[in-house]
């Protein structure tokens, strides 16, 4: 953040300056998570046993919609196209969404904590899965089961917390309170079923819940795609209101918000995005958490900048941790959840310690 | 009229905090709201910023209902001031001033709410701050913030709750001087729930006396800010002076339950008002 000189001779020519600066700074940030972005995708697919440099891979992209135009090397389309780049899609479209659904939740609970672990809804989608895969009972048979469970169970601590607000008015720490309590129910049964398992089970359902891009096929991209296509404007579209809310609930209202129903909107837009991208990816963690916090670190707690560039940090993030989940003992790919929250609970932590200022 | 309060009740679930409460603000004028603890100031300011719902009883502004007013359309007349504010995200002076913009605007500000941003600043002089963090700044200046953030709203009634409140003297004067010049020279009218009796006095021009949610006295400073009252209301045996042309209450003791002066006290009570009598 720019820090202005604290004498009383500053002109209005030069504060609209800084504040010029103020907003470059955020489009700075913005315009170099979308190169990091591209650049993340590259490496990613450049990277596996046949080897391409990062340059053929772009070659290799651009070509399917400009033919004939760029050298192109054998086998590159079949590699790329049916092979690695369903998983960096993946990679990017779960780590937008889920850096949105977190940056939207904190602050609509005006709280650093919140995030669709602390509200259950990982816990939900963790007894969905739990259920599909031991005891293979669920709301929709044959392929979709495991999916069809995890979004199902992934909804209802959302629908459990959005009923609290709307009927008993519960403020944003009672939302979070029962966050956490339903946390502790669907571990418990999950615990339950875990424990009567059997050995194989057991691994499948551990697997999942380290969250993994490996299993995204096209027709999940597709979903996925159509619903951050459908939930991001609707959320941008929020963040002056929740600019506002962050003044707290009284100042909102004055302002005209109605806090209220901001709230549960966006709660539920929020859920419904974590609740598909999670099914279909298993717990990915940290992302929803911290890409919000270190983005505001960054350039602020202004909503309408902070929304888009946590879902470009999520998507860079989360394609950067899925390169180092299968370079690191490869050609074993280890769940990328795990890389997520060890390269970024430490990051975290060092960001913690070197801010100068109290955050939040 | 600006705003007339009609028959006005409000309870939080069973326990009543305004009852039957009428008054009237009339166009560029400074309404004190006094009375002790739980007397239900901050709760009839919050009523009528349709913050809080009253039960009964009705509020018109510029002879509309509130209550049919749309967020937005009230947001463009009303102009809220809390007690004391946190910014939960980091946000500087000049965002937070920014929204109060919010009433005017979708979800994009121009050029122009900058600006108007720039020239409140500027008009309470504390453009010098646009720039740092909220929450990094002094009680004094963070209050000059929210009026700031109030203004650019373009209301045309002020509603400040405990405006003065963990200020020092200075800062004290500063913002009710800001207070004061702006209803004058914008002809917008203010009411605001006040502790200090002295502040309140000087700078009202009409005051209400609220006792168990219930107006006990209106009228000018003068009028309603006299010993018998003070000693009915709070409880506390004081003496009235004038200062600077209004009422300037010196308060001496409180008053034990049967109405009698506390014991401990009585000596320096007595002592006071003989040299209350003697100016």
């Amino acid at each position: 953040m720019v820090a202005v000189e604290s004498s009383e001779t500053v002109t209005r020519s030069e504060v609209k300056k800084e504040y010029k600066k103020f907003i470059g700074r955020k489009i700075f940030f913005i315009s170099f998570f979308i190169l990091l972005t591209i650049l993340l995708c590259g490496i990613s697919v450049s990277l596996g046993p046949l080897k391409f440099s990062v340059l053929e891979v772009y070659a290799t992209i651009l070509d399917r919609f400009i033919p004939n135009f760029f050298d192109v090397p054998e086998l590159a389309p079949i590699v790329v196209w049916n092979i690695r780049i369903n998983r960096v899609i993946m990679g990017v479209l779960a780590g937008a969404g889920l850096a949105i659904a977190g940056a939207e939740m904190q602050g609509i609970l005006r709280n650093p904590l919140a995030s669709p672990f602390t509200l259950g809804i990982s816990a939900g989608a963790g007894l969905g899965a739990a259920l599909a895969i031991i005891a293979g009972v669920g709301f929709i048979g044959g392929g979709l089961l495991l999916v069809g469970n995890a979004f199902v169970f992934a909804l209802i601590p959302s629908f459990i917390i959005v009923a609290l607000a709307r009927f008993k008015r519960a403020t944003p720490e009672t939302m979070i309170l029962a966050g956490i309590a339903m946390t502790y129910i669907f571990s418990a049964v999950s615990s339950l079923l875990h424990y009567f398992s059997e050995a194989e089970a057991l691994k499948d359902v551990v697997v999942w819940l380290m969250g993994s891009l490996g299993r995204a096929t096209w027709n999940d991209i597709y979903i996925i795609s159509i619903t951050l296509a459908i939930c991001i404007p609707l959320l941008i579209w929020r963040s002056w209101d929740l600019n506002v809310m962050g003044a707290g609930d009284e100042t909102a209202k004055s302002l005209g918000i109605n806090v209220e129903r901001t709230r549960i909107f966006v709660m539920m837009v929020a859920s419904f995005l974590t609740a598909v991208i999670i099914c279909f990816t298993g717990m990915i963690g940290f992302i929803g958490l911290v890409a919000p916090h270190i983005t505001r670190m960054c350039i602020g707690g202004d909503n309408r900048f902070v929304v888009p560039a946590s879902a470009l940090f999520g998507a860079a993030f989360l394609v950067a941790a899925d390169i180092i989940a299968r370079e690191i003992v490869a050609p074993v790919i280890i769940p990328v959840g795990i890389v997520t929250s060890c390269v970024g609970g430490p990051l975290f932590l060092y960001l913690i310690i070197r801010k100068k200022r109290e955050y939040w | 009229m600006k705003l007339k309060v009609k028959n006005v009740e409000f309870g939080y679930q069973s326990v009543p905090v305004l009852k039957d409460v009428c008054f009237e603000l009339a166009q560029s004028e400074v309404l004190g709201i006094v009375g002790p603890n739980g007397a239900g100031k901050s709760t009839l300011i919050r009523c009528i910023d349709r913050i809080l719902k009253p039960q009964k009883g009705s509020i018109l502004l510029d002879e509309r209902e509130i209550k049919e007013m749309r967020g937005m359309e009230l947001a463009k007349k009303l102009g809220y001031i809390p007690q004391s504010g946190h910014q939960s995200f980091p946000a500087t002076v000049f965002d937070v001033v920014l929204m109060g913009r919010r009433p005017h605007i979708g979800w994009r500000s121009n050029e122009k709410d900058n600006e108007k941003v720039l020239d409140v600043l500027q008009m309470l002089k504390i453009e010098y701050l646009a720039m740092r963090d909220i929450n990094e700044i002094s009680g004094g200046q963070q209050q000059k913030v929210f009026i700031a953030r109030a203004l650019v709203q373009e209301p045309d009634v002020l509603l400040l709750d405990e405006p003065t409140s963990n200020l020092d003297i200075k800062h004290q004067l500063d913002v009710m001087d800001a207070i004061k010049k702006l209803v004058r020279e914008k002809e917008i009218s203010a009411i605001m729930a006040i502790h200090d009796l002295n502040l309140g006095s000087r700078y009202s021009d009409r005051i209400i006396m609220l006792n168990g949610g219930t107006i006990v006295s209106a009228g000018n400073p003068s009028s309603v800010l006299n010993a018998e009252n003070i000693r009915q209301v709070y409880g506390v045996e004081a003496f009235v002076r004038n200062e600077l042309g209004c009422p300037y209450i010196v308060p001496v003791s409180p008053i034990s339950p049967n109405g009698v002066e506390a014991v401990m006290d009585g000596g320096v009570s007595r002592q006071m008002r003989d040299a209350g009598k003697s100016v």
